[in-house]
């Protein structure tokens, strides 16, 4: 079975909510947008305070080319245009809305119908998209649109679906194919079509047999989509490991991006995304979000409207526990942890993961024994203890050289270390720094 | 509630390794090997390994807590632990216990606590004691009971090692050669030798354990076991006369003992598979050619001596396959 060549890890899988059918979310009271919920600038708000609203009205346009316009959830009308803690941490600009009733624009076909036939040109299903305010849905949130646009020179040969879903716990993804697997062939046809490719591949592991059985099966119908059962190991789920794993091809160091290498990755979420958006004229305003934890009474999958706090997805999974330590938005391994439970629900919210006291906290570090086992578990082939050390002591030069920038901080060091060693604290760190000094010297030249 | 979330950055989750897991793992692989040294050198053994172990914790709790003055004692992470039972399993079943403290006074105070502790030492701190005393004391680290004298801990009598009789073979004497063993009771241990290195079946099994329990991996033991055993079958095509069989090799002296647990001890290894390897090749090279043609009988506590001393060279020089390095399959 198919897996990526270097490193890799495996945490215990904890997939609790597996089993729980995705159940539509109460509306919220209030829903709140951030300016910023995905990568590159953010969008420009277009409504002010009084405006009235629908379900799938445009409140603030894309902020450039990398960046992604985003729409209403809800239907009511606009509070204010203020400012909320997010994800990160950070207060960030966000646009307020006051839900009342649930009235949908009328150009959204909210029909359950399934549409297959689809005469759009490549360049119209990208437009259709850009327009939908689709952007990566597994976390990193990368507009969609500026993917299917191959810089001059490069040419895309495949598509490829990340339902890897490496992460622990998160099980929106594996729901969501079991539940709308047409829905996603459809959208991965978009998406090899928008491409101009003949080839889409859909990567999932094999600790969904289910999913894996199911795909396969509804493939057939679809011209050139081929589901891969790949071998759990994380983070297979990563772009890079996952186009090895596919394909057997690894993108060089960056500045290269897997197109160089001729794969356009995108998540299965954004593929359904994809087809909502062409298919059924409907902008990307809701998602599954898988709320999890051990001490949670009920761990469920939401299918949830973008802007709800995610204290009620919590109240709906049976409330935070008493010996609530941590909640983290998205998994154990990539999450943040929240300051608070009030954080809004945005495009790339793949789930919720309450974590109690003893799990919250971190072992006291011991001294690194050498024991180079964060080596070999790192999936980009470098030396997490050297980087750590070298950022510690700031060390700017040799971290760059010994290709800091590579990291994908995906943690299988720190997860890996007997001596429980912070080394992803520190490489962050050097990575900020590097990356400023790279940006630097490149606006020099 | 909200005030009192915790936030850090991920992972969030561990894999619940410990340097604690990892200690007791090794010293858990070094019991069959300890129960044949118990076994085939009774009293002695256990009196030489116990004196080791508990001067080695005693030292490490010293001089942290006197020298150091660090408030948070470390023995019981198992590091001073397994080298107490590294030094003893590198001893003379017969060696009077003051030299034993010594050398565990050397291990743990010159080779471990003097570089900062766990983690920091360039040498091996078990060689490092045994390479003093051998150096310090050749007499009594070279006079090895003959196995079975069970009741007996200094007054026993002694033979010559397969190892010396190897040696004096090298040297001219015709007969040396016959006189040893075969290679399968080597194998087994029925020899005479240091309390650990005897049977190379049971470190066998030790390995085999901390393999499946990934506390090491292959490369440094076999790319040793691999060198040694194609350079000595070379020298013995050559001429089988003056040069023992390669089996004998493998299964004589701290070969075993050394390539398995002391050559594989994390802190003073490569970090990379690659370097892995050079260091174990030559660490198996260093060892036939001082078996061979040095002075000592036995090679393998220098051999890997001299490669600790170049490991932040090889980790330097060695690389991992960086992702990316191959573009297409």
């Amino acid at each position: 079975m198919k897996t990526f060549r270097i490193g890799g890890v495996h945490p215990a899988e904890n997939k609790l909510s597996a089993g729980k059918a995705i159940e539509t979310l109460a509306l919220p009271k209030q829903a709140v947008f951030p300016l910023s919920q995905h990568i590159g600038a953010p969008a420009t708000p277009i409504v002010k305070k009084g405006d009235v609203v629908k379900v799938g009205t445009k409140i603030a346009e894309a902020g450039g080319f990398v960046s992604a316009a985003i729409f209403s959830s809800v239907s009511g009308k606009v509070n204010k245009v203020d400012s909320v803690i997010d994800a990160s941490g950070y207060r960030k600009p966000a646009i307020f809305i006051d839900v009342d009733g649930d009235e949908w624009e009328e150009s959204i076909d909210r029909s359950a119908d399934l549409v297959k036939e689809c005469t759009l040109t490549p360049e119209e299903i990208v437009a259709k998209v850009k327009n939908a305010g689709v952007v990566g849905m597994g976390g990193a949130c990368f507009p969609t649109h500026v993917k299917l646009m191959p810089p001059p020179g490069c040419k895309a040969e495949c598509v490829i679906i990340n339902a890897v879903e490496c992460e622990p716990y998160l099980t929106a993804d594996h729901r969501l194919m079991l539940e709308k697997p047409d829905q996603i062939l459809v959208g991965v046809s978009l998406l090899m079509k928008a491409a101009k490719v003949t080839k889409g591949y859909i990567g999932i592991e094999n600790n969904k047999p289910d999913a894996i059985r199911l795909m396969t099966e509804k493939a057939a119908a679809y011209a050139g989509i081929e589901v891969v059962p790949l071998q759990v190991k994380y983070p297979q789920g990563g772009e890079k490991q996952l186009i090895d794993a596919v394909i057997g091809r690894q993108v060089p160091a960056p500045p290269a991006i897997p197109i160089n290498v001729g794969a356009v990755v995108q998540n299965v979420g954004t593929a359904y995304a994809v087809y909502e958006a062409v298919m059924k004229n409907k902008p990307l305003f809701e998602r599954v979000v898988t709320v999890t934890g051990k001490s949670l009474k009920n761990p469920s999958n939401f299918l949830t409207r973008m802007g709800t706090p995610m204290s009620q997805l919590i109240d709906a999974a049976g409330g935070l526990p008493e010996d609530t330590g941590k909640v983290i938005g998205g998994g154990p391994m990539m999450g943040k942890a929240l300051v608070n439970t009030e954080v809004p629900i945005c495009k790339g919210s793949s789930g919720v993961l309450i974590m109690n006291d003893k799990e919250a906290k971190r072992a006291e570090p011991q001294p690194c024994i050498r024991c180079a086992k964060c080596v070999s578990a790192c999936p980009m082939g470098l030396e997490p203890y050297l980087l750590a050390t070298c950022s510690s002591l700031q060390d700017w030069e040799r971290v760059e050289k010994e290709m800091i920038m590579s990291c994908i901080e995906c943690g299988s060091c720190q997860f890996t270390c007997p001596s429980h060693r912070p080394m992803l604290d520190y490489i962050r760190m050097g990575k900020g720094k590097v990356g400023g000094i790279i940006r630097a010297r490149n606006a020099k030249k | 509630m909200a005030n009192k979330l915790i936030v850090s950055l991920s992972p969030h989750v561990h894999g619940n390794d410990s340097v604690q897991k990892n200690m007791y793992g090794v010293i858990i692989a070094l019991v069959p090997a300890l129960l044949v040294s118990f076994y085939m050198f009774g009293l002695g053994a256990v009196i030489v390994t116990l004196t080791s172990v508990i001067a080695c914790l005693f030292f490490e709790w010293a001089i942290t807590k006197f020298i150091l003055k660090r408030e948070r004692t470390t023995i019981m992470d198992g590091s001073a632990a397994l080298t107490g039972l590294l030094l003893a399993f590198n001893l003379p079943s017969n060696l009077p216990l003051w030299i034993i403290i010594i050398g565990a006074l050397v291990a743990i105070g010159i080779g471990k606590m003097t570089f900062g502790g766990l983690g920091c030492n360039p040498f091996n701190p078990a060689l490092v004691g045994r390479i003093f005393l051998l150096i310090s004391f050749p007499v009594q680290m070279t006079s090895w009971p003959v196995a079975g004298q069970l009741g007996s801990y200094t007054d026993v009598e002694t033979a010559a090692t397969p190892l010396a009789l190897m040696k004096q073979a090298v040297h001219g004497n015709a007969d040396a050669l016959g006189q040893l063993p075969d290679a399968f009771s080597l194998f087994l241990g029925n020899n005479p030798g240091c309390i650990g290195e005897i049977s190379s079946l049971a470190l066998l099994l030790g390995l085999a354990y901390m393999l499946v329990k990934k506390i090491i991996t292959w490369h440094i033991p076999v790319s040793i076991l691999a060198t040694v055993f194609v350079f000595s079958g070379l020298m013995h095509l050559a001429n089988p006369a003056v040069y023992a069989s390669p089996f004998t090799h493998l299964f004589t002296g701290g070969l075993m003992l050394g390539a398995i647990f002391m050559a594989t001890d994390y802190v003073t290894s490569p970090m990379t598979h690659k370097g892995m390897i050079i260091y174990g090749v030559a660490i198996g090279f260093l060892t036939v050619v001082i078996r061979l043609f040095g002075a000592y009988p036995e090679g393998m506590s220098f051999a890997i001596f001299i490669m600790n001393a170049f490991t932040p060279l090889i980790n330097t020089y060695c690389k991992p396959k960086r992702f990316g390095e191959v573009v297409k399959k």
